[in-house]
């Protein structure tokens, strides 16, 4: 009875995150690369991604920080990178807080950049959250949730 | 590093005439400076039955080759790829500059299909990196949908290269698909979720 619940919740949990516009087809697309033999290859990917992008996270951070005028071709460059991974992912929203970014550095606009930088880094730990949430769920349920290939 | 394995010390083209149903196995070499993506493009393939070679940079793709000009014995016999998948943007040496020096090479390395990967739809990269000679550009996130259709081409091309090396023997094939010399397109053009671009003028059809 407990694993149909949590089956159902995690369907839900899904769909939600996709109408929210969190998530896109990516991350479908990484689900069916789950098997019986890495059934929890979405997970460990999203933890790499966390845990890879800090660091860029941390990089954008600093180079926001230092003397004016900023430096919007490492900002971009480093955000290109950070956008690279998020796409990877399925991070729909965090991705399109990416781009505007990008704008904002093209544009030569500092101020633009500063703020759209604090929306990202909330999207971004937004997810985080919602995710990890999405993955305990995903072990309660059991692995033929999400695996879609029967090898 | 690699171990060589043994299947690439045959000749494809004996190896099809022995069992032509048998695919040997093909060996790519996956280029990407982001952890995320490497592991991505890892799985990809290997769930597509490929042999798996991956790295972080130009610089060690070509040393995994052999071609870093530093280790002149290992040559072609130690490492055989099949496909080389590389990002084009990457710090150092850029996808770009690794697909001119294996096109550059004047042994069998140039012979190897190169194909990049970009989450830019930039059209003059696209150009370059076709004119350069990339089999394809495919747009980043690369799909498996990709992967399974350039395994699949670079299968018939091989058979058909094993068939052109022995033309003096008749043998048939139960794939069917004909003999041709020129190269067959990798996108079809009525696929609608094809993500790759041959030319400026699929451009259209690439996924943003």
């Amino acid at each position: 009875m407990d694993r149909n619940q949590s089956r159902r919740q995690l369907t839900a949990m899904k769909q939600s995150l996709f109408d929210q516009g969190l998530l896109d087809e990516q991350f479908v697309q990484l689900e069916e690369l789950q098997d019986d033999a890495n059934p929890n290859f979405v997970e460990e990917i999203v933890t790499l991604y966390y845990r890879d992008s800090s660091r860029l996270i941390s990089n954008i951070e600093q180079a926001l920080k230092e003397r004016t005028p900023l430096d919007f071709n490492k900002l971009d460059t480093l955000m290109h990178q950070f956008k690279g991974s998020s796409s990877s992912i399925g991070a729909k929203k965090v991705k399109a807080e990416c781009n505007l970014f990008r704008e904002y550095c093209r544009a030569g606009n500092a101020e633009g950049c500063m703020k759209s930088f604090q929306q990202l880094k909330k999207e971004y730990a937004a997810l985080r959250k919602k995710l990890e949430a999405y993955f305990q769920l995903a072990r309660q349920a059991g692995p033929q949730e999400t695996a879609c290939r029967s090898k | 590093m690699a171990i060589v394995d043994e299947v690439f010390r045959q000749n494809l083209p004996e190896m099809m005439e022995e069992s032509p149903c048998v695919a040997p196995q093909l060996h790519v070499l996956a280029v990407d400076d982001s952890l995320v993506d490497r592991k991505v493009i890892e799985r990809l393939l290997k769930i597509s039955s490929c042999k798996v070679t991956v790295v972080d940079s130009g610089t060690r793709a070509l040393q995994y080759l052999g071609l870093d000009g530093e280790n002149g014995s290992l040559g072609f016999d130690s490492v055989k790829v099949n496909l080389i998948m590389t990002d084009y943007s990457m710090p150092g040496m850029t996808g770009y500059e690794l697909l001119k020096k294996i096109k550059q090479e004047s042994s069998v390395f140039r012979e190897i299909p190169v194909v990049v990967m970009s989450s830019e739809n930039v059209l003059t990269r696209i150009d370059r990196c076709l004119e350069e000679g990339a089999e394809e550009f495919l747009l980043k996130p690369v799909k498996l949908s990709d992967v399974t259709r350039l395994k699949d081409f670079i299968m018939r091309r091989k058979v058909k290269e094993g068939e052109k090396r022995s033309h003096k023997r008749r043998r048939s094939l139960d794939c069917g698909s004909p003999l041709s010399i020129t190269c067959s397109p990798l996108s079809h053009p009525c696929d609608p979720s094809s993500s790759s671009v041959l030319s400026p003028l699929s451009t259209k059809k690439a996924r943003l």
